[in-house]
């Protein structure tokens, strides 16, 4: 992208325009997001950075949002800090629990969507796959259908089931919705991947079983785990579904994040927002070591 | 091998065979049926999963949408006496006879309000006659005309009884007229509603239009990024895709929240202005909560979608076409136009169709930010769903809504084919 | 053998504590459900041993009228305005409820005397008496709005208005602003001309409106400035203005009472539970308690005399009360049966107004 050293004036401003153009949109798409990590220390209850934030004054900042996300909803939170008080965390704190619950959610339907994704992906990867285009464009549709269109539905068909306000349920759901991610993930890495080695290891005498695991595992590997953490992600972030078929108890971080943000959005929501940036940036890192190893190993050159 | 040429020579051929003595064509088919029905199965159960967690229950919830019982279900006598009486007659001593039996039966069974509700739907202001009908139902006495009628004159509105003949029937189309702004008059004929009742036209028109806005905001954003991405060394690239890919990655209520600190009225951005001396105190800028926020936010929210598929056709382009052009003589605008730019055009295809299929069907952006006129259609099915409890002109509006979607997902699997769709 | 005894009566004790299954409570959230929770959840979970569960709503009667339509109920009691009261009772949504369970005042006058008149219906039990008042920031309104005239103008006091969103109390109010005298807004409501009337003044002011849902985001919004005047729950402003010290201020001209009351949606999963708890948060000392945590007014008569402070030992409640007589001066007691019969239609037309 360096100007070649012929070009005219104007080619030279534009050069510039266009980077500080660049810049300008990179900042739209990051700044948003980095901007609650400090509002989340405010000391005062306001959306904004007081005079002694922006003065740099420790005084303007201050954990208090963070440990209110630990004592929302405690029986005793004015308590000593012992082992009781955490006790009484663990089980009453309203983020905690929520965040018990996500992490329960997220973790079996993204077992549920993994494994169901990841046999279908290893089958529709293969040439001889019959309707393989129509068969893809169901699978992936959970992901194209409005949200507020797919938990109408469940809503419907849960409280006929008996499936609503069950834990289950919304595991359900929330693999259903994680599945298009897991497949695209997994089809993506099983692009170019040479038939011929699982033919070797047939005729070496390896069973279909054997195969699976020694040879077509550790290559699909860091597809897998991508797809998962996409699913999770997604399980992990979901309001709709919750909102229409979930008990009225059963609270998710987003679900009470929802409710926050209509009621009384407080910095305590920006306490919860900065957690979980923090996640994303993890996952988002983990994502992209999985792709430049599995790039590697497909000897795929990266791009 | 050979044998195989040899039997290509040699006019009518020896049947093939495998090594244990099988025809060849007939093995041959057998593998292949096997490899297919193996691909199959692999697939079959995640299939199954889909077809009856999501697809069905989708299914399920539009059949709602021309069907509705409400009616029929609760006033059996009327229902008899329309079937008994075609089209076109005005309600005569059975049919107000059979009206008070089943005033008399809707209070015993306190199903008053829903058969109301139900008329309502298509004739507003008449719930009140059904409630107030059944709870005074047991004074009613022949003849029962008169009586009805005292209790109030518009039992006589032939428009009523229209709709209770439309409602008679269980299954109706009547949520498709509405969900258009239309209705039937009392001769069945398909007419504009009110003017103060029309909403759902104008609905469909601005989502349509904001989602038109935002795709082509979001390209007008992501195309120099992605170029910029595109033209990089690899190894700054990679970081700067951090960018695209942090927002993508973020959870999606952490964005809506954030746009709601930064543009509210006492937000960071009017703050600065305020504090730079750009605006007074008094004239904040209302950013939010309106029209601007959804758009910004949604735009914000959908650009990566338009920056991936844009950078995945840039990627490969061989910046030696442009440099032939410039060479050739072209200006830099020129060689942009005419031989950069019409090869970027799939992506710009892909993108453009993946962030309009998006942002028809976004709920939860505008519902946070959007205020009053800054909500889509998703929102009105949700309130549909949740607070006014139409739920059969919810599952019409969801139906359209819906078919739309599909249409647009035909087109872009056509167009761009799902599997080329990317994650990062 | 002790030990056996021992053994069979801790077993007993498990099979009849697992029997006494908790029960959900529905509710409108913020303070008003913090002072349920005060008032009526934990005593009677530390008298009866059955757990109470709060969970929230912006209006609960549309999602018990979800939940018994959809055939799944979860909620065992919830807590609702007059007219949707009158509403899902007449749409045989609710369970019917009899008198005869409620206990009588403490000097032995029977619960149906004891009771406001018309707080006690076929399905539905009331506690308290509300208003829906205007409410303003001290800080951010230059001079004094005292009259519901005020609120809608936009000269005198310029800024963001805060409205519910829906059809209810607007149409009242924007009549009142208009002139229309109290007793007479539901007869011109009746008609047309009324209705268009109400809108048009509405319209006056739709540009400059923030729509609020939940009863816990005006004081909110009046709070960060993000309007300068909102409608709202009496009782929220009282709290955020007593217990979290907000410059907030309640005009309470034009003011529109109402009451809510406790009902129990039909096919509820614990329904003798929920007809005890219901028992028991409305008698005498029960709702007497409730209004010493928010500026709500009991619904029985016996209570009114055991209203004191507010649950910081300093402020008198009773100036705050909707009820009080300095209070009432211009005030309109909500129509149920107008509402009962008009919220669909009424709100058809409110949504149609509010979309374009």
């Amino acid at each position: 992208m360096a100007l070649p050293s012929h070009a005219s004036t104007l080619e030279k401003v534009w050069h510039y325009a266009y980077l500080v153009i660049c810049s300008l949109i990179f900042l739209f798409l990051i700044a948003p997001i980095l901007i609650v990590i400090p509002l989340s220390f405010n000391a005062e209850p306001y959306f904004t950075f007081t005079e002694k934030m922006l003065a740099l004054d420790p005084t303007g900042y201050s954990a208090r949002w963070y440990d209110l996300l630990l004592t929302f909803g405690m029986e005793n939170p004015d308590g000593p800090r012992t082992g009781s008080w955490w006790a009484d965390v663990w089980s009453n704190a309203h983020w905690v629990n929520a965040a018990k619950n996500s992490i329960i959610i997220g973790f079996f339907s993204t077992i549920l969507a993994t494994c169901l994704g990841t046999i279908a992906a290893l089958g529709l990867s293969r040439p001889e796959m019959p309707y393989r285009r129509a068969i893809m464009a169901v699978l992936i549709s959970p992901m194209i259908v409005p949200i507020i269109i797919t938990a109408t539905g469940l809503f419907f068909f849960y409280s006929m089931t008996g499936l609503a306000n069950s834990y289950f349920g919304i595991i359900l759901a929330h693999a259903t919705l994680g599945i298009p991610f897991v497949i695209i993930t997994v089809t993506a890495t099983l692009v170019g991947f040479d038939h011929s080695l699982t033919r070797a290891a047939a005729s070496l005498g390896a069973t279909p079983t054997r195969t699976f695991f020694r040879v077509i595992m550790p290559l699909i590997l860091p597809g897998v785990i991508s797809g998962a953490l996409f699913a999770f992600v997604t399980s992990f972030d979901e309001v709709v579904v919750v909102l229409f078929v979930a008990a009225h108890d059963q609270q998710t971080i987003p679900r009470q994040m929802w409710n926050g943000i209509r009621e009384q959005i407080s910095p305590a929501i920006l306490s919860v927002a900065t957690i979980l940036v923090i996640i994303s940036i993890l996952l988002l890192t983990t994502v992209e070591l999985l792709r430049r190893r599995s790039e590697k190993l497909r000897g795929v050159s990266p791009g | 091998m050979a044998n195989l040429a040899d039997a290509r020579g040699n006019g009518p051929a020896p049947t093939l065979t495998t090594a244990d003595g099988k025809p060849l064509r007939e093995a041959l088919a057998k593998a292949e049926r096997h490899a297919r029905n193996r691909a199959f199965f692999l697939v079959l159960p995640l299939l199954l999963f889909i077809l009856i967690t999501f697809v069905a229950p989708i299914a399920q919830m539009l059949h709602r949408s021309v069907h509705n019982p409400a009616f029929s279900d609760n006033m059996p006598n009327l229902v008899a006496w329309f079937e008994e009486n075609p089209e076109g007659i005005s309600p005569d001593e059975g049919g107000w006879d059979a009206l008070a039996q089943d005033l008399i039966l809707a209070r015993e069974n306190k199903t008053a309000g829903l058969v109301g509700t139900r008329v309502n739907y298509e004739l507003s202001g008449t719930r009140s006659l059904f409630t107030k009908g059944a709870r005074n139902a047991r004074k009613l006495e022949p003849p029962y005309r008169e009586a009805i009628l005292d209790l109030d004159e518009d039992w006589a509105d032939p428009a009523l009884w229209q709709v209770m003949r439309g409602a008679s029937s269980a299954y109706t189309f009547n949520f498709y007229y509405a969900a258009v702004d239309k209705t039937l008059d009392q001769d069945g004929n398909i007419v504009d509603v009110d003017e103060n009742r029309k909403v759902y036209v104008k609905l469909f028109t601005r989502t349509l239009i904001l989602s038109l806005l935002i795709t082509f905001l979001t390209f007008i954003l992501a195309y120099p990024i992605a170029h910029l991405l595109a033209t990089l060394p690899l190894r700054y690239s990679n970081l700067l895709m951090i960018f695209v890919l942090l927002p993508f990655w973020t959870s999606l209520l952490v964005r809506t929240t954030a746009w709601i600190v930064l543009l509210q009225s006492q937000g960071v951005v009017n703050d600065s202005l305020v504090a730079t001396g750009i605006i007074d105190d008094e004239s904040r800028i209302q950013m939010i909560y309106n029209q601007t926020g959804t758009i910004i936010a949604m735009t914000h929210i959908l650009l990566p979608f338009m920056v991936l598929p844009l950078y995945s056709v840039m990627r490969p382009i061989n910046p030696s076409y442009v440099r032939a052009a410039r060479s050739l003589g072209a200006t830099s605008w020129t060689a942009f136009r005419r031989i950069y730019f019409p090869q970027t055009i799939p992506g710009i295809g892909a993108g453009a169709l993946l962030v309009f299929i998006l942002a028809v069907g976004y709920y939860i952006t505008p519902a946070l930010v959007g205020g009053s006129d800054g909500q889509l259609i998703s929102n009105l099915i949700a309130f549909h769903m949740t607070n006014s409890l139409n739920w059969s002109m919810a599952a019409a509006l969801a139906t359209i809504l819906l078919t739309g979607i599909l249409l647009l997902y035909w087109l872009y699997d056509r167009l761009v084919g799902i599997d080329n769709l990317k994650l990062g | 053998m002790l030990k056996s005894t021992l053994l069979l009566t801790t077993g007993l004790t498990g099979l009849a504590m697992a029997a006494k299954a908790d029960i959900t409570v529905m509710s409108w959230g913020g303070s008003y459900a913090v002072s349920q929770v005060e008032a009526y959840h934990k005593p009677f979970t530390a008298e009866t041993g059955i757990g109470v569960n709060s969970v929230d709503a912006d209006n609960p009667a549309t999602p018990i009228k979800a939940q018994v339509e959809a055939g799944n109920v979860t909620i065992d009691v919830a807590d609702v305005e007059y007219s949707d009261a009158i509403r899902l009772c007449d749409e045989g949504l609710l369970e019917e409820l009899d008198t005869s369970m409620l206990p009588p005042a403490p000097d032995g006058t029977p619960a149906e005397e004891d009771f406001i008149e018309g707080a006690l219906t076929d399905c539905a039990v009331a506690n308290i008496v509300w208003s829906t008042i205007y409410a303003y920031n001290t800080e951010n309104v230059e001079g004094t709005p005292t009259t519901m005239a005020d609120f809608f103008d936009l000269e005198t006091f310029p800024g963001k208005r805060g409205l519910r969103k829906t059809a209810k109390a607007n149409l009242e109010m924007a009549l009142i602003a208009d002139g229309v005298p109290a007793e007479e807004v539901y007869d011109l409501l009746e008609t047309d001309e009324g209705v268009d009337q109400a809108f048009a003044k509405l319209e006056t002011i739709k540009d400059d409106v923030v729509w609020w849902e939940a009863g816990a985001q005006p004081p909110q919004l009046l709070a960060d400035g993000e309007v300068v005047m909102s409608t709202a729950y009496n009782g929220r402003i009282f709290n955020a203005a007593v217990a979290e010290d907000q410059p907030l201020e309640v005009v309470w001209d034009g003011q529109i009472l109402d009451f809510d009351l406790f009902v129990i949606p039909k096919g509820a999963p614990n329904l003798e539970e929920a007809k005890q708890f219901i028992a028991f948060s409305t008698d005498t000392e029960r709702l007497a308690a409730q209004a010493s945590w928010i500026s709500y007014g009991p619904a029985r008569l016996s209570s009114g005399p055991l209203v004191g402070l507010y649950s910081d030992g300093e402020t008198e409640m009773a100036p705050h009360m909707p009820t009080a007589e300095a209070n009432l001066s211009n005030a309109l007691v909500n129509d149920f049966e107008f509402w009962a019969d008009r919220d669909t239609d009424l709100n058809e037309r409110f949504n149609a107004w509010l979309a374009n």
